[in-house]
């Protein structure tokens, strides 16, 4: 497939802002690492806030014909990528109305405001979901069609929201080891998570030339594809990567995602060095926007069958 | 009712006229235009609903070329319409025929991801997505004679490889020629269940070229060759 930087930006963003919208929700609700101050509570909402709508921002720019955007909203009983827009825009009352009130009562911890923050949380995480399904259910794109897909965008939105949220508290100078663990334990489990993605779709399966063509005992090649030069089909659904060159951005990524921020959480716990913080989250950010590049490129759509390709 | 199309690869000679003529009616056609970048430049492209494929099948020397034409199958599990967040796409009740409204789809592409057959291309200059309408505009239309109310592929395509009809109606030629033939469907295991269906080469006799080879004219001239310098 074709990787859209619009639609990466959208995943990588949005998934992150919901993520730390849920541990915001979460750590206040039982006072871990005994709560979030207001200030910190406002930084993570605008922080979430911020990240939401880079993402949701972004993705109009994938919009050929972004006048039509509103009607987005329309078909949420039957598409996903509708619900996931009902859904994102929901968001918004929720958290804006949680930040006001942090900000006048200065109680992020009060009820009303809890209210609030579970049901921005809430909203924030079916959205995940929503965006995951978008991809989960195209039968044409094996290496989507699972449902480790939005496991594996919770995981990783779960995990941004987190580190984030650590170099929020480290920065304001407030350490917090409960949530440096959890930190360190949600990337750990989105690493494990993406490694059983990543042997799910290593092997070849579903439909192959030879159902694409209907010569199901028969070798079959192509001779021609019929066009010229590129057609629509070839931009968005030509993009592969070679083998030796996916296995190489893959360990870089590892690296990037999780390797180098683990050993900074780790260095952080010892040293109480805010800054190393800050620059795990935005590693961690970085590194899963490496991931969700490989996701669009890697995916490999059935119509290549029809472009040549023996199997998908 | 459930239109479609039947195509026959034993007959396909795959000239391209079927995606010609279809270019030629729909691009004036209800979601026209049907735009061409670069028509005369260095790499031209465009929109076009009908692509025909070549391919090989089978191993010398029992192979055979197939030309695969490809246009949407109107499927009866569209998922493409299911998908599309705005309702721009949408599936006819009553005759089956899948189409985009031009005036709602907002070009977000998700609806081609979700077609197997590549059916849909995006318009980069209306920004909204195209496809195969079965020449709506022509099969419905009471102003021309009955003979050509058929989609402008199955008139133009001079090997009659194209037939188009009801798959409902157990006695349309589409459901008999299917039936007889051994009609299939293409990618059955992704259970889109498409409409149109494709006939499968017809089992000919092998023709015997090794004998013919040693008929008294042949052996000469096979000989006249060897022997004449060049
Ligand atoms: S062929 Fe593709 S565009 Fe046509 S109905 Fe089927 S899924 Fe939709
Ligand atoms: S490109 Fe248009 S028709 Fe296709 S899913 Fe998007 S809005 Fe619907």
């Amino acid at each position: 497939m074709h990787p859209a930087l619009a639609v990466i930006f959208l995943t990588l963003f949005s998934g992150g802002g919901f993520g730390l919208m849920a541990l915001t929700a979460i750590v206040n609700d039982f006072q871990i690492d005994g709560g979030l101050n207001p200030l910190q509570t406002m930084i993570a909402l605008l922080v979430s806030l911020a990240f939401v709508s880079i993402g949701l921002l972004s993705s109009t720019a994938h919009l050929a014909n972004p006048k039509n955007a509103w009607r987005a909203f329309t078909r949420w009983r039957t598409s996903w990528l509708a619900r996931e827009g009902v859904f994102a825009v929901a968001y918004y009352p929720f958290a804006m109305l949680y930040l006001i009130w942090v900000f006048f009562t200065g109680h992020p911890a009060a009820l009303p405001g809890l209210v609030l923050a579970n049901m921005a949380a809430l909203i924030g995480l079916i959205t995940i979901f929503c965006q995951g399904m978008i991809y989960a259910v195209l039968r044409t794109i094996r290496q989507w069609n699972t449902p480790l897909v939005p496991a594996n965008f919770y995981l990783m939105g779960l995990a941004i929201g987190a580190t984030i949220l650590v170099a929020i508290r480290w920065a304001t100078g407030n350490p917090a080891p409960a949530l440096l663990g959890t930190a360190a334990a949600l990337l750990v489990l989105s690493a494990v998570f993406k490694g059983i993605y990543y042997f799910w779709i290593s092997r070849p399966a579903g439909p192959t030339i030879r159902t694409a063509t209907g010569f199901n005992r028969l070798n079959v090649r192509i001779l021609d594809p019929g066009h010229t030069f590129g057609t629509f089909l070839t931009e968005e659904f030509g993009h592969t990567l070679a083998p030796a060159s996916a296995h190489r951005i893959k360990a870089l990524m590892y690296t990037i995602a999780y390797g180098v921020p683990l050993i900074l959480l780790a260095t952080v716990a010892q040293s109480n060095a805010a800054i190393l913080a800050i620059l795990a989250a935005v590693l961690v950010v970085g590194g899963i926007g490496i991931e969700r590049w490989l996701f669009f490129v890697e995916a490999q759509h059935v119509i290549n069958l029809y472009h040549g390709r023996q199997h998908c | 009712m459930r239109l479609g199309l039947v195509i026959d690869l034993d007959t396909c000679v795959g000239c391209h006229a079927c995606a010609v003529a279809c270019k030629e009616w729909n691009t004036s056609g209800t979601t026209g235009a049907l735009t061409d970048y670069q028509p005369y430049g260095a790499k031209p492209s465009g929109v076009w609903f009908n692509r025909i494929r070549h391919y090989e099948i089978g191993d010398y020397p029992h192979n055979k070329t197939i030309n695969f034409p490809m246009s949407c199958m109107h499927c009866e599990n569209a998922e493409c319409v299911t998908v599309c967040p705005t309702g721009a796409s949408y599936k006819r009740a009553e005759d089956g025929i899948v189409l985009v409204d031009q005036s709602k789809c907002m070009g977000c592409n998700y609806c081609s991801w979700a077609c197997p057959y590549g059916a849909r291309e995006l318009d980069r200059a209306s920004g909204t997505m195209k496809k195969c309408t079965l020449c709506i505009d022509r099969i419905y239309d009471m102003e021309i004679p009955e003979e050509e109310r058929q989609p402008a592929c199955v008139l133009t395509c001079p090997a009659h490889a194209r037939m188009f009809g009801d798959f409902d109606d157990p006695e349309s030629p589409v459901s008999r020629a299917v039936r007889e033939r051994g009609g299939y469907q293409l990618m059955p295991e992704l259970n889109y269940n498409p409409s149109n269906h494709y006939l499968p080469p017809r089992v000919h006799a092998p023709i015997d070229t090794e004998r013919m080879r040693q008929k008294g004219l042949r052996a000469v001239k096979d000989w006249i060759h060897r022997a004449v310098e060049r």
